[in-house]
């Protein structure tokens, strides 16, 4: 989900474009190995297919279809940090020239969509792509790779005192479930169908301790954003519950910590694998 | 006794799936000459030719202008060699004419103003003057062609290689094209299906199948032998 | 007239709208019609199609119309306003800023901005290629269409042949670069100067939202 400008609240989309620096900036290098450019034409010719992709439909009945979003075919054959590059410049053409998401929102929807979905749709490839699991592991990568972003999107809106009623969010979150499943199925299947043109389309998953790094930040956040999201469908009786408890406008409290406490967790982490990444190319 | 420009003696090339492509070819090229390569779909004219330029490297020695083609001369046989592709979407690849044009001048070390000089030289004289801020998704089939063609020229380059340059070309395209290449002093190998074109540009052709070279000579006479010729009909 | 600026100066008078736009919270219904007036009379400059524009715009409206009624629903009317002007009003900013300014000499001046290099030349070979491939994909998806469609495993196959050929169309490109002396860096051709017109552009053009902004705040 693209957000637009003038959803999000002040501090968070100040606070989130901040955010994206460093992250995109480190995905960048990570993608270059070594600051040579010749991966540039690959990486922006795989963009233009990404958005090839939406061109064609995949039906799942009842007269309706969907789409590929990307994130984690591309993350299985190109690697998480040059997929992340790929979506970055996707979230970025997408605002300007087709106002798909906002500009200042660039740094939320960035993060949402070409870092944590990316990275989300790479790590149970990462863990158990090598094995029988292999299948399971493309799916759940590909529901994963939605359903983080989606969640992430919802929790800054939110976060940002955009109101939500709970049967809406708890329609919104069906719709990405069902969207998530879908997105699941059609990179398994594109991955087969590639695997038989060509096997060596797929990579097969690598050994890199930035990946822990990665992978413990985005749980983090995850479950802070997350916690946000399902708190606000939870029924009243939790919000009277504290209030009578004595605290006032706890859900807000709760939110504001959580999603504060998850992004500051987050930015160490991305400084400190940062740091790592270039003591190992030094 | 002068040199070739081209000297290709035992060329041969497998593809990393194990099929071999070539199979001991030999080509001379002199200064100034224009010779055809024709032959089938899958004869290995194109892998012949990628071998010119050291894209490929295959067995057997290949030298451009007295150097063997190698690693650590590379760089310079590629400034003597310019190669047109035959997909000219994947060789025009920056935003802007100019900006392709100028593409190989600027890596070969020049400013950007004696770039955009011989970059526009290069335009006017493959008649594509005035379109240096045109898109390259927006000129058609033939443009993106004469623009590929002006990026090499530009350049200077003393041998041109040209793979399939009339597809897409209307007969008046193919005619202005063969004119152009007439008057070009470069020497130029032409692969082509287009027998009449390669009449019209080339002293000589010669006729690949299966990877070897089995026939040379001029042009009318190879098309025909095989079959290729206008007569055939 | 706005054509001419210097991307550097429309991006920041752009990014100034933007931010004001984004941090008014009171009287904004005045404040929008203040600014859309002045982004109007922006697009007349620029002599664009008013209505073009101001339509191509409202994309973002059904998006925004569905959480401002949330909004309202839940008694926060001025929430559901500063959605839907907010976004409408940032939305026709940016296409303003796009439809003016070539995405080319845009990515240039991010260049000088010091923006990561590699990163603005995956963007711009995604734009010069996006046209390609698109076509390549509509072109199958009407082939296919010829023959009943495609299914489910079909489109996947499909999918999967639009990224071989994405691939291979890739090392194309890359054996074009080799071939004219690709170092590995890209060289580029950027000016980067700003003449005296576009620095005047920039602060009086820039000045026009706060001025909306500060009148209104005043005034009202």
């Amino acid at each position: 989900m693209h957000i637009p400008d003038g959803f999000l609240s002040t501090p968070v989309w100040a606070a989130l474009d901040a955010l994206a620096l460093p992250a995109t900036g480190l995905a960048a290098r990570a993608a270059q190995r070594g600051f040579d450019e010749s991966k540039a034409p690959l990486l922006g010719v795989m963009g233009a297919f990404i958005f090839a992709a939406q061109m064609i439909n995949f039906p799942v009945g009842m007269g309706t279809s969907g789409h590929l979003v990307g994130g984690a075919l591309l993350a299985c054959t190109l690697g998480p940090a040059p997929a992340s590059v790929v979506m970055t410049a996707i979230v970025a053409i997408q605002a300007f020239v087709f106002q798909d998401g906002g500009v200042l929102a660039l740094g939320p929807n960035v993060l949402n969509m070409a870092i944590a979905g990316v990275l989300a749709g790479y790590l149970p490839y990462h863990l158990w792509g090598g094995g029988r699991f292999r299948r399971a592991a493309i799916f759940a990568g590909g529901v994963l790779s939605v359903i983080s972003s989606a969640v992430l999107a919802l929790a800054e809106l939110l976060l940002s005192g955009v109101r939500m009623p709970r049967p809406v969010l708890g329609v919104s979150l069906t719709l990405f479930a069902v969207s998530a499943l879908l997105e699941g199925a059609i990179t398994v299947a594109v991955i087969a169908a590639l695997e038989r043109i060509q096997p060596g389309f797929v990579r097969q998953p690598a050994r890199a301790p930035s990946m822990l790094l990665g992978g413990l930040g985005l749980c983090a956040v995850m479950l802070a954003a997350g916690g946000l999201v399902f708190a606000s469908t939870a029924p009243d009786g939790i919000e009277q519950l504290a209030m009578r408890a004595g605290i006032a406008k706890p859900l807000a409290a709760y939110g504001n910590g959580a999603g504060i406490a998850g992004v500051g967790l987050v930015f160490v982490l991305l400084l400190a694998g940062g740091r790592m990444a270039r003591r190992r190319s030094a | 006794m002068r040199r070739p420009v081209v000297d290709v003696n035992g060329l041969q090339y497998s593809y990393p799936d194990g099929t071999q492509a070539l199979r001991g070819v030999n080509f001379h090229l002199e200064a100034g000459e224009a010779v055809a390569l024709l032959g089938a779909n899958g004869s290995g004219k194109t892998t012949f030719a990628l071998h010119i330029n050291g894209l490929l490297r295959g067995r057997g020695s290949v030298s451009v202008c007295g150097m063997e083609v190698e690693p650590r001369s590379l760089a310079l046989v590629r400034r003597k060699v310019g190669m047109v592709f035959q997909d000219a979407d994947s060789q025009l690849f920056m935003p802007s004419v100019l900006e392709d044009v100028t593409f190989g001048l600027l890596n070969q070390g020049l400013s950007s103003e004696d770039a955009c000089e011989r970059a526009r030289v290069a335009l006017r004289q493959t008649g594509m003057a005035g379109a240096e801020t045109r898109a390259p998704h927006h000129l058609s089939a033939g443009e993106k062609r004469r623009v590929a063609l002006a990026g090499i020229l530009a350049l200077d380059p003393e041998i041109l290689v040209l793979d399939e340059p009339t597809t897409y070309l209307d007969p008046p395209g193919q005619r202005a094209l063969a004119d152009l290449l007439r008057a070009l002093p470069q020497a130029k190998i032409l692969i082509t299906h287009d027998v009449p074109f390669a009449h019209a540009t080339c002293s000589r052709a010669v006729f690949f199948h299966d990877g070897a070279v089995v026939a040379e000579g001029p042009v009318e006479a190879v098309a025909a032998r095989f079959g290729w010729g206008l007569a055939a009909r | 007239m706005i054509h001419r600026r210097a991307a550097g100066a429309k991006l920041a008078v752009a990014a100034v709208f933007l931010v004001t736009v984004a941090t008014a919270h009171r009287h904004l219904l005045a404040l929008s019609a203040g600014w859309l007036v002045v982004l109007v009379s922006g697009v007349l400059v620029a002599k664009l199609p008013v209505g073009g524009i101001v339509s191509r715009t409202a994309a973002v409206l059904p998006f925004s119309a569905l959480f401002a009624l949330f909004s309202w629903m839940e008694g926060f009317p001025q929430t559901a306003l500063g959605l839907m002007v907010k976004s409408y009003l940032s939305a026709l900013v940016v296409l303003l800023l796009v439809a003016t300014t070539p995405l080319p000499e845009l990515v240039r001046t991010l260049e000088s901005a010091r923006a990561p290099q590699f990163l603005l030349m995956v963007v711009q070979f995604l734009y010069r290629y996006i046209f390609v491939v698109v076509e390549e994909a509509v072109n199958m998806r009407t082939a296919a269409a010829m023959r009943g469609g495609l299914r489910f495993q079909a489109a996947a196959g499909a999918l999967a042949t639009l990224f071989a050929r994405s691939y291979s169309r890739a090392e194309h490109i890359h054996r074009a670069m080799i071939a004219r002396g690709f170092q590995g860096h890209f060289r580029s051709m950027a000016t980067g100067t700003l003449a005296a017109g576009d620095v005047i552009f920039a602060f009086t053009a820039g000045a026009l939202p706060l001025l909306v902004r500060t009148l209104g705040e005043v005034l009202l």
